[in-house]
């Protein structure tokens, strides 16, 4: 599984952060989202969806590989 | 929460209100696999946007109010959902399992998802007046961003969220400003002094002007270019807009007669059922938390989501008990305030990183003995860590949350 986010959207609630911290981390500064990884480590899958579920912003896609 | 009647519903659902929890309520059926029929059904004409920037960059020209639609029209044929925009719900007839809106249109339902959300509370001493604003809708925000556009001296009733949110946006436009409150500080209900005191503070320094302390006993509003707002004290402030932040209602009128609201919005359970395949979310509902069995409403951009996923999931008989995130967050100006839990009266608000003369902190609530709440200021990745902490701090057993955390129900927040 693949996730990819848009910045631009983000407002730095770091909702993902806490429930996928695997995939997602925020800039120091301003709180904006950051991938650790494009690809969803094996086991984090469930997480990083319920992270894209949640995100206020809509700011987060996961994209099922094949 | 063992013994709790579920639902299964097969058949249609009629989801009424068309914001957030609504729209979350719609998508979750779908992504369930609800194969039925969905009517979602909106008071206002628009698809469903996102509330909380109306107060913010809408006014400030940084998001056009055509991007705030939480869903673009072109995914909406996937959900098949039958849109009924711009024709508010005006009845439910409950033993007939019927919505009528506003047009005559009789919708039927085996479930029903209650969102209808809040409406702006109205002051009694405020006539109604080309010359007076509230902001509740994204047709109330592109009318007051016009109005603040030209720049008028503007009060600001109400130093809640809301209130001071839209005071600073004035501000950044050019606009004179005084906000007015009853209470010693902004944002004192939410924060306490502390916090209050800084957020003041930092705001005078953008030349926002607060007469606290003091309430508005009336208001002249003729449609002269100068209104005057009287003040308890016996003062007069002229405006040439005036706009009224004090807190909001829910909109439960249309459900009078059903035994379902209150004035105080939805009575809820656990699972957010309020009766027989009648679910309730968002602004309106009146939560029970399933430990303490408090019952509070959460008026968060979150919450609306959290809740309209947990009303759908149970209409299909999921079970769902919902863990509130009790997360909300307020943007300034380029302030970004972010809380998570609760801040109580008896609790103490203390800094604990950064300080307040860097304008980047994180203040942390506690009361009796446990860290209740956490407050970023211009600290978003450092908040997020506190945050973490709290969440543990008020998981008596410590098991992990979808949503961690815990809130009051504040004012006006996101």
């Amino acid at each position: 599984m693949r996730v990819e986010v848009e910045p631009e959207k983000c407002i730095a609630s770091g909702q993902c952060v806490l429930i996928a911290q695997s995939v997602f981390d925020q800039d120091e500064d301003d709180g904006i989202v950051l991938l650790k990884t494009e690809d969803v480590p094996p086991g984090d899958e469930e997480a990083t969806r319920d992270a894209a579920r949640i995100c206020p912003a809509r700011a987060i896609r996961t994209v099922d590989a094949g | 929460v063992t013994g709790a009647v579920t639902d299964a519903v097969t058949d249609s659902v009629v989801v009424v209100g068309a914001g957030a929890a609504g729209l979350t309520a719609v998508e979750t059926l779908r992504g369930a696999g609800f194969s039925g029929r969905i009517d979602l059904v909106g008071a206002e004409p628009h698809l469903p946007y996102d509330r909380p920037p109306l107060s913010k960059q809408v006014l400030t020209g940084g998001r056009a109010p055509e991007d705030l639609v939480l869903r673009p029209a072109a995914d909406y044929p996937e959900l098949d959902a039958r849109l009924h925009l711009g024709d508010p719900a005006v009845a439910l007839d409950r033993t007939r399992r019927e919505v009528v809106c506003a047009s005559g249109a009789a919708l039927s339902f085996d479930g029903l998802v209650l969102a209808t959300g809040v409406g702006a509370r109205r002051l009694s001493q405020v006539p109604d007046s080309a010359d007076v604003a509230y902001l509740r809708t994204l047709d109330d925000a592109v009318r007051l961003r016009r109005r603040l556009a030209e720049r008028p001296r503007t009060v600001v009733i109400g130093a809640g969220f809301l209130g001071v949110e839209v005071a600073v946006a004035a501000r950044q436009l050019g606009c004179d400003v005084t906000v007015v409150d009853p209470l010693p500080e902004p944002m004192l209900r939410q924060f306490g002094p502390l916090i209050g005191g800084v957020v003041r503070r930092r705001h005078e320094g953008l030349g926002v002007r607060f007469r606290l302390g003091v309430g508005v006993t009336a208001v002249v509003a003729d449609g002269s270019a100068s209104s005057v707002v009287g003040l308890a004290d016996g003062s007069v402030l002229v405006a040439g807009l005036v706009v009224v932040a004090v807190g909001s209602t829910p909109s439960v009128d249309w459900l009078a007669g059903t035994g379902l609201a209150d004035a105080g919005g939805v009575p809820c359970d656990a699972r957010c059922r309020a009766d027989e395949g009648i679910y309730v979310a968002g602004d309106i509902a009146v939560w029970t938390d399933p430990v303490s069995g408090v019952r509070q409403r959460f008026e968060h951009r979150m919450n609306a989501s959290e809740q309209g996923r947990c009303a759908a999931l149970n209409l299909l008989g999921e079970g769902e008990v919902l863990r509130p995130s009790r997360y909300f967050w307020s943007d300034q100006g380029d302030l970004r305030i972010q809380a998570a839990g609760e801040f109580p009266t008896t609790g103490t608000v203390e800094l604990v990183d950064g300080h307040p003369d860097d304008d980047r902190f994180i203040a942390v609530c506690t009361a009796d003995g446990r860290m209740t709440g956490a407050l970023g200021w211009n600290s978003p990745r450092r908040f997020t860590r506190w945050r973490a902490q709290v969440g543990e701090a008020l998981e008596p057993s410590g098991g992990a949350s979808a949503f961690p955390l815990p809130c009051e129900q504040t004012e006006k927040s996101a």
